[in-house]
């Protein structure tokens, strides 16, 4: 491990208050190296978007409570406002969506808005920015650039569309992308196109990706390292090859057997039972228990602390006491 | 737990094996307008001429690319559209002449993806499930209801008094099939039904619609992105492309061997579950051609490294490919003789 990382999250939580309370992040701490690209694995609610949103100070200060450190490249970013704040936003760090129609404005061509960020990111001309604009539509492999950069978003297909919001979000050569689910609503077809893509600009600009999925199956294709979130937090973590091969939390393991790769035919389905937890109020416990078959008592009377049976893993789970690296 | 509706066998007219519904040349096209007179532009070939048969007891998977044309073709057979062309035959009446279509309907319901719309906020889970064998005159609805999802794993007495709003993604879809089969239907038509599920809880959804299956005699049409998904439940598949099929067969010859390059292409695109054998190409360039000027001959042509002259200007013939004369495909390459350079000229094993 290299001694400073990109990205450092310590003791996140963040909680909802309104209507009703969610405790949507509940101590969440994570690090990211240069050049690294981590997969962000759980279901739907476990707190995956909230945290890219936190990353890139995207809440509702109002309706939200925060606490917890975030560093990025050492600057402490919950301190950022005003310029640096924008200058942060797009600049070091960028986002492309599940659905390109929330960061694509329709009233504009594809040339117009990644140039417009580009003068805004790098006070540059017009003339000049145009030209970083055409550049970035060649880089994302669209076809007959010169001619897509006067395309409004609705004149382009579903997959051109999220690689036209990709090159808007590479514009300012970001240390760190946040990719939250980008090829969820695309054809197979068209998802590994993009996945191959960002795989390659990865390479080339040298950045950091943290990639949100619930798909496994994606995560393989693209992932070094990944950590599975449970009720908002990471229950476990490891290379791609450790989580594939070996996965240690019950939760994790149920997963992999519910993703139906090479499941005989008309057999039964390991079927994780139950559903997530409604997070109304902060953990306390192992958030799995009630869905976990290796239940114990001591499951539900505090949280299970983060052990680490191997080089580069953690996982929060009692099963693993004693398992610990030496 | 004994069947609900124990007519169920007595509706079964034609024997097992006349086919639950028998496709002939659906065509299903939609006008564009625009400008200000609302005048008809353009023309979307969404479902183009195509002939399938869905035999009884069985679930026939349905693949291929967004805007293919699956839904639309689930749509033409439970009739909420109008067929612009083609016949539907039901367990051996013709609808629309031998059998009207409010009977058929009363035969083949249909569970959508998103779980949320197809529920009126208005009603209790239990209201919802009702509503229907209420509609139809079915006897004592609110008892069919609470049994009905008692069935698919939610309590009436926890739950049927809930609003869709207070239940899970998952939880509402179970709503959904239990809403579907209180019309004691014989065809379930099932569109992306799972896809919006989380894993986890996709694999319970999975475990019940094969109960159910089996507890009621149903016949599944599987609509689904997810081949993975597709492999687990079907008997056999068929692919559709802009508008038309392009190969069926048994679920293991197909995925054994794929006949069409298009489908070729689609099962490459499965993720490999294996990081030391990572997909280093696209299987397939490009995005899909738009379905209002679909490509003369094959449709694939565009996108298909196989493609000849002959391909752009014939149009291949669903044909039998190989051995198994259950398995179908729409090339020019598996005709011997059509003209294409690597047509079969050898049989298959
Ligand atoms: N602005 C908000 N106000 C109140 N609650 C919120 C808000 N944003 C998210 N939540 C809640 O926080 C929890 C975590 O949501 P999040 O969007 O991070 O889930 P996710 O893991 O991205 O799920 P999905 O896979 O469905 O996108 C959920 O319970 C969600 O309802
Ligand atoms: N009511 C409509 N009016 C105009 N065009 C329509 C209508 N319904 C569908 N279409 C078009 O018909 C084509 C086939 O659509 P359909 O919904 O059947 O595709 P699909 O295979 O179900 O795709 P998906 O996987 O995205 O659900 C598409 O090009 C679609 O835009
Ligand atoms: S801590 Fe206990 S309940 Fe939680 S996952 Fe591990 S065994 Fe299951
Ligand atoms: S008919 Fe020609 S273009 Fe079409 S799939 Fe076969 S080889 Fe390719
Ligand atoms: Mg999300
Ligand atoms: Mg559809």
């Amino acid at each position: 491990m290299t001694s400073s990382p990109l990205l450092q999250i310590r003791d996140l939580n963040v909680r909802f208050h309104g209507e009703r309370t969610v405790h949507a992040i509940n101590g969440l701490n994570l690090s990211l190296g240069h050049g690294e690209m981590l997969g962000l694995l759980g279901e739907s609610g476990s707190g995956k978007s909230v945290t890219l949103k936190t990353l890139l100070r995207l809440l509702p200060p109002k309706r939200t409570m925060i606490d917890g450190s975030i560093e990025v490249n050492g600057t402490d970013i919950m301190t950022l406002s005003g310029k640096r704040l924008s200058r942060y936003r797009g600049g070091d760090v960028s986002m492309v969506f599940q659905e390109p129609a929330l960061a694509l404005d329709p009233v504009y061509t594809v040339g117009e808005q990644i140039a417009e960020t580009v003068m805004r990111h790098r006070g540059i001309g017009r003339r000049e920015a145009m030209e970083v604009a055409l550049d970035m539509l060649v880089k994302v492999r669209i076809p007959s650039p010169e001619r897509r950069l006067k395309n409004y978003p609705h004149e382009m297909s579903g997959g051109m569309r999220q690689r036209a919001m990709i090159a808007l979000a590479l514009s300012c050569r970001p240390k760190l992308l946040l990719a939250d689910e980008p090829t969820t609503a695309l054809d197979a077809t068209v998802q590994i196109q993009i996945l191959l893509l960002l795989r390659e600009l990865q390479k080339e600009f040298g950045m950091s990706i943290i990639f949100v999925t619930h798909d496994i199956g994606v995560a393989v294709e693209i992932a070094d390292r990944v950590a599975v979130m449970y009720a908002g937090n990471i229950v476990e973590e490891g290379s791609i090859h450790d989580i594939i091969r070996d996965p240690r939390h019950p939760y994790t393991r149920g997963l992999l057997s519910a993703n139906l790769h090479d499941v005989a035919r008309g057999t039964r389905l390991e079927a994780i039972p139950g559903a997530p937890p409604a997070l109304n109020i902060k953990p306390a416990s192992c958030q799995f228990a009630p869905r976990c078959a290796h239940v114990m008592p001591a499951c539900t009377s505090a949280l299970p602390p983060f052990v680490s049976p191997g080089e580069g893993r953690r996982v929060a789970c009692l099963l693993e006491r004693g398992r610990e690296l030496a | 737990m004994s069947r609900i509706d124990q007519q169920l066998d007595g509706r079964d007219r034609g024997g097992p094996a006349q086919p639950l519904i028998l496709a002939q040349d659906l065509k299903k096209h939609f006008p564009i307008r625009s400008g200000l007179l609302n005048r008809k532009t353009a023309t979307v070939h969404a479902v183009d001429g195509i002939s399938f048969e869905v035999r009884k007891g069985e679930t026939l998977g349905i693949v291929g690319e967004s805007g293919c044309g699956k839904s639309t073709t689930a749509r033409l057979l439970i009739g909420l559209i109008e067929l612009d062309d083609g016949t539907i035959v039901f367990d051996g009446d013709a609808v629309g002449a031998d059998l009207s279509l409010k009977e058929m309907r009363k035969s083949v319901q249909m569970v959508f993806q998103d779980s949320y719309a197809s529920l009126n906020p208005r009603l209790t889970i239990e209201e919802s499930v009702a509503f229907g064998p209420g509609v139809q005159g079915l006897s004592d609805p609110p008892k069919r209801a609470r049994d009905l999802l008692a069935r698919v794993g939610l309590d009436p007495d926890r739950f049927g008094q809930r609003y869709p709003h207070e239940l899970s993604g998952g939880q509402r879809q179970r709503v959904n099939i239990a809403r579907a089969l209180a019309m004691s239907p014989r065809l379930v038509i099932l569109d992306e039904a799972v896809s919006a599920l989380d894993k986890s809880v996709e694999a319970q959804v999975l475990n019940l619609l094969a109960d159910l299956k089996e507890e009621f005699g149903l016949t599944y049409i599987f609509i689904s992105h997810d081949l993975n998904v597709v492999r687990f439940v079907s008997d056999r598949v068929m692919v559709m492309y802009l508008g038309e099929v392009v190969e069926v067969g048994p679920v293991e010859a197909i995925y054994a061997r794929q006949a069409h390059p298009y489908t070729a292409s689609l099962f490459s695109a499965m993720p490999s579950m294996d990081p030391d054998n990572r997909t280093l190409e696209p299987p397939l360039a490009g995005d899909p051609p738009n379905p209002v000027n679909p490509p003369s001959g094959c449709r694939f042509h565009t996108r298909c490294r196989f493609a000849e002259d002959i391909c752009s200007t014939a149009k291949p013939r669903l044909d039998v490919f190989g051995s198994n004369r259950d398995h179908l495909a729409a090339c020019h390459m598996r005709v011997p003789f059509s003209g294409h350079s690597l047509a079969d000229v050898e049989t298959s094993p």
